[in-house]
């Protein structure tokens, strides 16, 4: 089978490499590119670990063949703030406990930067409902949800004073 | 879980995925969104030796009204679909649909061509193309052509697609005065597929006579499925409760489900009994609107 090159931007970096076909983004990230901050849970589309952004909008990598993302603008959970920096997300989900064992948090993450996005001041149902193809097994979401509307309230506020 | 090998082929324009599928034969699938074909392929349910993608053909993306139609293009989204000022406004059947597929990263993915293209009488657009009696447009080698709905899913996983053709467009007949639509399943866990599911449209004339109905049902039969028998009570009538309890009745006994692990085929046929009760209601009301 042929190999096919593929070029993508991921966090900012231009990155080339010549893929096979049915090499899927998430193996990519963490194997090729040895970014393991995005990462594999159920590997079925349903639990949203492997959530990353593609052109902006956020995508279960797992379900991804790395084929189609030549040319895409890729952020994972490394790229979201510089580094000794925290992304608000970042911030409200350690200020308000909104992980345990944190396997699924970079998918939250990810998956939250897109929902505030199109949502900038979304209620509570509108955060459950937007980040339901994302499981946890630990907290039982309350934290989760609360650290969304932390995160939500900063960036407003931020935005509001970059004006 | 990684796919078996195939060999990948992007398609920048419409001829070049038809000509693309004409050379490489049967043994080649095109892919839209990814999302129904991948996670069949990884779990070795489908092991196509190529697959065409079509994803990147640009300009099978909007939605649009012109003369009595609203066309859809199949690469639509259906995170687009559930954003569309439009449906939003006119169409609020699919937001009560693309709300409960899936999950919003999915959705990100997923297009309403794939959604009806797979055949899988478990999507959800299918019911709503039936209710809504939505024309298929699809492209091959011989050209263009036009599939009504109901000649459309011909079996499990099988349309009226043929070999190299793509499906482009959804037709709908535009919004009416009096009309509405409402669609809801019953799933075990948020995105889920439907235990059972229920799509109604329906347009009065300005006496309350109900002119055209539509039912379609997801996920009770092998085939996306059209509620005829419960629809032919409704037409022409001025609906009633007494009516609407009639053809939840009807809907428990044509749907044609299977006990798996959503549930047994009694609980299904009950459910689905339940769902069209309240969909006719709430479509009722917003035509009433």
């Amino acid at each position: 089978m042929a190999k096919h090159k593929v070029t993508m931007t991921i966090n900012g970096k231009s990155v080339t490499a010549e893929v096979d076909s049915r090499l899927l983004l998430v193996h990519f990230i963490r194997e090729n590119l040895d970014m393991t901050g995005t990462h594999i849970g159920c590997d079925t589309s349903s639990c949203g670990a492997c959530t990353i952004l593609i052109d902006g909008k956020s995508v279960k990598s797992c379900t991804y063949l790395t084929v189609r993302a030549d040319g895409a603008e890729i952020t994972t959970i490394e790229g979201i703030a510089a580094d000794g920096t925290n992304h608000p997300l970042q911030k409200a989900f350690h200020d308000q406990h909104g992980l345990h064992c944190g396997f699924c948090t970079p998918g939250m993450i990810m998956r939250s930067i897109d929902l505030l996005k199109t949502n900038p001041n979304p209620t509570e149902k509108e955060i459950r409902w937007g980040i339901s193809g994302n499981l946890c097994r630990c907290t039982g979401y309350n934290n989760i949800v609360k650290s969304v509307q932390q995160a939500a309230a900063e960036m407003a506020k931020e935005k509001e004073a970059s004006v | 879980m990684i796919p078996a090998n195939f060999n990948y082929h992007k398609a920048n324009t419409l001829k070049e995925a038809i000509a693309l599928s004409q050379e490489l034969g049967e043994e080649a699938k095109y892919m839209s969104g990814g999302h129904s074909l991948l996670p069949m392929m990884k779990l070795r349910f489908a092991t196509p030796e190529h697959i065409i993608d079509i994803s990147k053909i640009k300009g099978l993306s909007y939605i649009k009204e012109e003369g009595n139609l609203l066309k859809i293009g199949a690469l639509t989204t259906q995170t687009e679909l559930e954003h569309n000022p439009n449906l939003k406004e006119n169409y609020p059947i699919f937001g009560d649909a693309v709300w409960l597929t899936a999950d919003p990263s999915v959705r990100n993915c997923g297009t309403i061509g794939g959604n009806i293209a797979h055949g899988d009488a478990a999507n959800d657009q299918p019911a709503l193309m039936l209710a809504l009696r939505a024309t298929i447009i699809a492209e091959g080698v011989d050209g263009k052509k036009s599939i009504p709905i109901d000649d459309f899913f011909h079996g499990f996983y099988m349309t009226a697609l043929e070999p190299g053709d793509i499906l482009t467009e959804i037709q709908i007949p535009k919004t009416k005065k009096n009309s509405g639509g409402a669609y809801h399943k019953v799933e075990r866990k948020v995105g889920d597929y439907a235990t059972a599911g229920v799509a109604v449209h329906i347009e009065l004339d300005d006496d309350g006579v109900c002119q055209e109905i539509g039912i379609g049902l997801t996920n009770v039969s092998a085939v996306p499925m059209r509620l005829e028998r419960g629809e032919e009570i409704l037409r022409g009538k001025k609906i009633t409760d007494e009516l609407i309890e009639q053809v939840g009745v009807i809907a428990g006994e044509d749907a044609e489900p299977e006990s798996d692990l959503r549930g047994s085929e009694a609980y299904k046929r009950s459910i689905v009994n339940t769902i069209t009760k309240r969909m006719l209601n709430k479509a009722l009301e917003r035509a009433r609107k």
